[in-house]
């Protein structure tokens, strides 16, 4: 290579590099505020490195997968509430684990099942039976990245049935 | 190493090349295209949760694939620009923007259509989402930046600067899901080890993949040799060749 051109090369991989480093300083500095949502075991223990913690009142938006059981649904009504606790792989369900109660009023998306992950935004409050909850305004559903055919889901034991809507449930909608 | 490229720095030779390439790429395209989306969208399974919807991966994922691969070759062809000073490779980003702005609006657009059922929302400003819309910027700056310019040299030299700044998204992009908690869910079909996806999902996907890819290579191949006669439309090449299409 001759010598102008190793010149133009070096500046054009100094500033590259430069620009990298600084925008992942920058990244690394603001890692808190690109998540998305808390995770239950944040909201009640505290991020992992920070141990940043949303406080009560607060408007946030959370994210877990809706534990198994847990749904509660007014027969006369769109109110609902369920259970959330963290994405773990692989997914299982213990008592111990932390969880947080989500109560929402409105029609849930389709691909809302127990043990799907869920993003709900809404207020922290703290109800006295339940501890911390969620005042949801809006309850989106997370998919994984995992696609199959409804045989193979089956053969897994995987569920996959639609939450219906009685006409008394949507008449007051 | 490089010696065998040497002759395509002349824009005479580089045109005939992509004129012999071309039959071939747009047979290929139609080839993979019609096969892939046939079998996607009319045989391939149903998902057991999302059921026919799902069918918009076929279409989405390789878009939005391409649009950050896209961006990488003209990352690399700036970068050629800017240090080697080949003209050709400011002609071939040129002729690669429009292509790349184009599968990531769509890639952009049939995630909206996917999200509203499956999500609930058309929109959230999670990491994905939003470092993809970046991109769609970043290729309208670029077009911008080729044009905004008498001087050609000088636009490439811009838009080449642009370009560069700009890769630093890309790794953004395809790393988002896995860096931060977002909505958009990881990668199925790129994740070491085994696809998150079954055999029979999965083949149509790589057919349409390989028929978006080889559709943009057509695409492209079409627009930069437009480039390179619009560029070198005083040389007595070009005069000739257009006097052998009027004759």
């Amino acid at each position: 290579m001759n010598p102008r051109r190793k010149k133009r090369l070096a500046i054009v991989a100094t500033i590259l590099i430069g620009l990298g480093v600084v925008s992942g300083f920058v990244l690394y500095a603001l890692s808190q505020n690109i998540d998305l949502f808390f995770t239950p075991s944040e909201i009640t223990q505290g991020k992992k490195d920070t141990g940043l913690k949303p406080s009560i009142g607060q408007r946030i938006r959370i994210g877990g997968l809706v534990v198994p059981g847990s749904v509660k649904r007014d027969p006369e009504s769109l109110k609902v509430s369920f259970k959330l606790s963290d994405m773990t792989m692989p997914i299982v369900f213990n008592d111990s684990d932390p969880m947080v109660t989500v109560y929402y009023e409105g029609i849930l998306p389709d691909l809302f099942r127990e043990g799907q992950g869920i993003v709900a935004n809404g207020t922290l409050t703290e109800h006295p039976p339940t501890g911390l909850s969620i005042e949801a305004s809006e309850v989106l559903a997370k998919h994984d990245e995992n696609y199959m055919p409804a045989e193979l889901a089956e053969a897994a034991g995987q569920k996959h049935e639609k939450a219906g809507y009685s006409a008394k449930q949507l008449e007051n909608k | 190493m490089w010696k065998f490229l040497h002759p395509y720095a002349n824009p005479e030779t580089t045109y005939h090349f992509t004129n012999k390439l071309l039959p071939w790429l747009t047979a290929l395209a139609a080839l993979f295209l019609s096969i892939g989306l046939v079998w996607a969208l009319l045989f391939a399974p149903a998902d057991y949760q999302q059921g026919d919807s799902f069918r918009i991966f076929y279409v989405h994922v390789p878009a939005a694939s391409l649009s950050m691969g896209i961006y990488v070759s003209m990352a690399i062809a700036a970068l050629c620009s800017l240090v080697w000073q080949l003209k050709l490779a400011d002609a071939s980003a040129a002729a690669m923007a429009p292509v790349g702005a184009a599968f990531t609006a769509i890639a952009l657009i049939t995630g909206a259509a996917w999200g509203k059922p499956m999500w609930g929302t058309w929109w959230i400003w999670d990491a994905r989402l939003t470092s993809e819309l970046i991109l769609l910027f970043l290729y309208l700056g670029v077009i911008a930046l080729h044009n905004a310019f008498e001087d050609k040299n000088l636009a490439g030299k811009a838009a080449g600067i642009l370009t560069l700044v700009g890769v630093i998204n890309i790794p953004i992009i395809k790393y988002s899901v896995d860096w931060w908690n977002t909505l958009h869910q990881g990668s199925t079909v790129s994740k070491l080890g085994k696809p998150s996806m079954s055999l029979d999902m999965l083949w149509p996907f790589i057919f349409c993949f390989i028929g978006f890819a080889l559709l943009a290579g057509v695409i492209i191949c079409l627009r930069f040799r437009n480039e390179i006669l619009a560029r070198n439309s005083i040389r007595p090449w070009v005069r000739q060749l257009v006097e052998k299409q009027l004759a």
